[in-house]
């Protein structure tokens, strides 16, 4: 790490108004969803989990994105407040992934009987969850600040980069599902709540992540020294 | 000029701590073994999932032999030596990924013959299964090289390594495994190109990124 | 920091650090150390444990990267210009820098073979005899000693050539006729204009083969010196070199 000082977190309120704004879109949404919208035709009131689901699969990749970008950041500008939102990122990135296997779980249950289908992208999620999580044991068992940000840096970008990867080869080899569901593929009744809990789990994420950096910046400056005070006594008391 | 060196110093090394190989490739064996007692006596299942247990019994036994040629490095900090002589990170990268590629086929066709007899297991092209063999061999050790200059170095590295490395490897055993059971028991749609190729993208993919970012991994 | 004797060679300075400092996480172990050593000469950095000697060389070694300040060694910079620091320094460090699998012969022969200079298998046999290591060559270094082990790292060190030469605690582990080898060493280095840095806790050996002496306290620099008044044991024991300025 290049940078010397760990800078000091950002005070103001707005990852909270974030998050209550988040929140507030995200509950109307979902009482739009679940009790205006209509019921799907084939699926019933199954098909609700819809909203929710869709919203945090796009969100999830969404954070593990963040994370990406913030790994090339803390690699390109070695700066510490950059480590700090990629450990936020990777840790709400995890959590939604982690929301979406299980929401992948109960849709699939009443759906096709089986708790798991291999779908691609819920598969490939469910792979990134835990490409992750060993991102946040190896963060967890570093002790030197600065290896553990080039290294989780590293990580991150070797794992981000299997997306693809994990994606077409899980496509590949269960070669039979249905079309992602998006609002241009569903019909307009149930596009309002959609939208809405997209940028519902968006703000809240996006809130989260701007909390999660200040706690990493608070215990990153407990873990880093300051940069010393300028030499308080004559460096060479003896001269010959 | 310093990659040939450097793949000649770990081809040296893994010469003289070849008792180890002997060793994991033991610890394969078992494993395969315990595959059949989990899935069999059922001769047709076990036949079956011969491609899939194989794949596995490597994968389980390369962090293994990942992380102890990495061990070696760092008893003394040969490799800091080594850099600091100057040897070019990416040589000394490329020399170990090379090598544990080299290691990881050879234990990946030593557990063959014994897949065949525990699996009845046919292999009517052993030429082409060697390849997939090397291809996979080398999906699982760029990354793998990678991970263990990382995991050796930090604590609770026997854990690490593995959650690490297994997940970021699916796509290697998915391609792996299909592309042998296709050599196995034959390829009527004509699959195994597709699959090859995503193993070798794969290998592409990661023996440039790793490549690149091991200096940034080994230096302090 | 003027360096006393020796300074004022027109050509850079083999050593030149400015608001050096290294950081280990919580810990400052290098704090703004300025220096100034030149071409050819024999420096001891002395200092109790951890007041940051072996960190200063391994910076001026770029075994690790300054966290501020700036240092050149042989004239170029240890961030900017790792490379070629790297090319014209060798650091004896605290590991031996060795394969334990391979024999101490195998050992030299891929140091040499790296450095681009590959050597015979007599060039690198004479080598291990000069540091008494001519029986031993085709061992395995797990069965050394740690005194067999150093001896054989200043063989790995004779064999880079470096002009900047850094030397941690070259006499530790050693037996007496090893102490005589690191003063023969020393000796040749300073003959072919070596610039030599060697941290050391032990003031009383070697301290007479030495120009400069530098006292680091504390990860900074508390004296620096003509190596024949270094302040003795107790001074430096106990706190500032006051004995040293009177």
């Amino acid at each position: 790490m290049t940078e010397e000082t760990v800078p000091a977190p950002s005070r103001g309120p707005l990852p909270f108004v974030l998050g209550g704004l988040g929140l507030a879109l995200l509950v109307a949404g979902s009482y739009i969803g679940l009790f205006r919208a209509p019921a799907e035709q084939h699926m019933g009131d199954v098909q609700r989990i819809m909203y929710v689901h869709v919203p945090t699969a796009w969100n999830a990749m969404l954070a593990f994105t963040f994370a990406f970008a913030c790994a090339l950041a803390v690699l390109w500008k070695g700066s510490w407040r950059w480590d700090c939102r990629l450990e936020a990122g990777i840790e709400v990135g995890v959590v939604l992934a982690a929301l979406l296997c299980v929401q992948g779980a109960i849709w699939a249950r009443p759906t096709w009987g089986v708790w798991w289908d291999w779908d691609p992208r819920l598969t490939t999620t469910a792979v990134m969850l835990f490409a992750f999580i060993g991102i946040l044991a190896l963060r967890r068992f570093v002790d030197d600040p600065a290896r553990r940000a080039t290294w989780s840096a590293v990580a991150t970008v070797i794992a981000y980069a299997d997306v693809p990867l994990v994606y077409f080869s899980v496509r590949w080899w269960n070669s039979l599902h249905q079309m992602q569901s998006t609002p241009e593929t569903v019909s307009s009744p149930f596009h309002l709540p959609l939208r809405m809990n997209a940028f519902g789990v968006l703000f809240l994420m996006c809130g989260m992540i701007a909390l999660r950096a200040r706690v990493s910046a608070l215990r990153l400056r407990e873990e880093v020294a300051p940069p010393p005070a300028a030499v308080a006594r004559a460096a060479a008391p003896g001269r010959p | 000029m310093t990659l040939v060196t450097a793949l000649r110093k770990d081809a040296l090394l893994q010469w003289r701590t070849r008792a180890r190989f002997l060793a994991v490739l033991a610890f394969g064996a078992v494993t395969l073994l315990l595959f059949s007692f989990a899935a069999g006596p059922d001769a047709a299942s076990l036949r079956r999932h011969a491609p899939g247990f194989l794949w596995l019994a490597l994968m389980l036994s390369s962090t293994l032999a990942l992380a102890e040629t990495f061990q070696a490095e760092l008893e003394q900090r040969a490799i800091e030596g080594l850099l600091l002589l100057p040897a070019s990170p990416r040589a000394l990268f490329y020399g170990k990924a090379v090598a544990n590629a080299a290691q990881l086929a050879l234990l990946g066709l030593a557990l063959v013959p014994l897949a065949v007899v525990l699996y009845d297991a046919p292999v009517p092209r052993p030429a082409a299964l060697a390849g997939v063999i090397v291809l996979g061999a080398a999906g699982l050790s760029a990354p793998g090289t990678l991970y263990a200059a990382m995991s050796s170095q930090a604590r609770a590295r026997q854990a690490l390594l593995p959650l690490l490395l297994f997940p970021l490897v699916v796509p290697v055993l998915l391609s792996a495994v299909k592309a042998t059971a296709l050599l196995t028991t034959g390829d009527p749609m004509g699959q195994l190109r597709s699959w090859l190729m995503l193993l070798a993208s794969f290998d592409a993919v990661y023996w440039s990124l790793c490549g690149l970012f091991f200096g940034r991994v080994v230096e302090e | 920091m003027s360096a006393g004797p020796g300074a004022g060679v027109p050509s850079a300075p083999a050593v030149e650090a400015d608001g050096l400092g290294r950081r280990y996480g919580r810990r400052w172990a290098l704090v703004d150390v300025a220096l100034r050593v030149p071409r050819g000469a024999v420096v001891m950095v002395a200092g109790r444990n951890g007041s940051g000697k072996s960190t200063l060389l391994r910076v001026l070694a770029t075994a690790i990267a300054p966290t501020r300040g700036r240092a050149r060694v042989a004239g170029f910079d240890v961030t900017a210009e790792r490379d070629e620091v790297r090319g014209r320094s060798a650091l004896l460090a605290h590991a031996s820098y060795t394969y334990e699998a391979l024999s101490a012969l195998e050992n030299l022969a891929i140091t040499a073979r790296f450095l681009g200079r590959p050597h015979g298998r007599e060039a690198l046999r004479a080598l291990l005899g000069e540091v008494g290591l001519a029986e031993r060559g085709d061992d395995a270094v797990e069965t050394f000693s740690a005194g067999m082990r150093k001896r054989l790292a200043l063989a790995r060190v004779r064999l880079q050539q470096a002009e900047v030469v850094l030397l941690d605690e070259p006499y530790g582990q050693l037996d007496p006729p090893g102490f005589r080898l690191v003063d023969r060493l020393l000796g040749a280095l300073r003959e072919q204009g070596r610039t030599v840095l060697m941290a050391t806790h032990l003031l009383e050996r070697g301290a007479d083969l030495c120009d400069l002496g530098v006292v680091l306290e504390g990860g900074r620099v508390a004296w620096t010196g003509p190596a024949a008044d270094l302040p003795g044991e107790g001074v430096a024991a106990s706190g500032l070199a006051e004995g040293a300025a009177s």
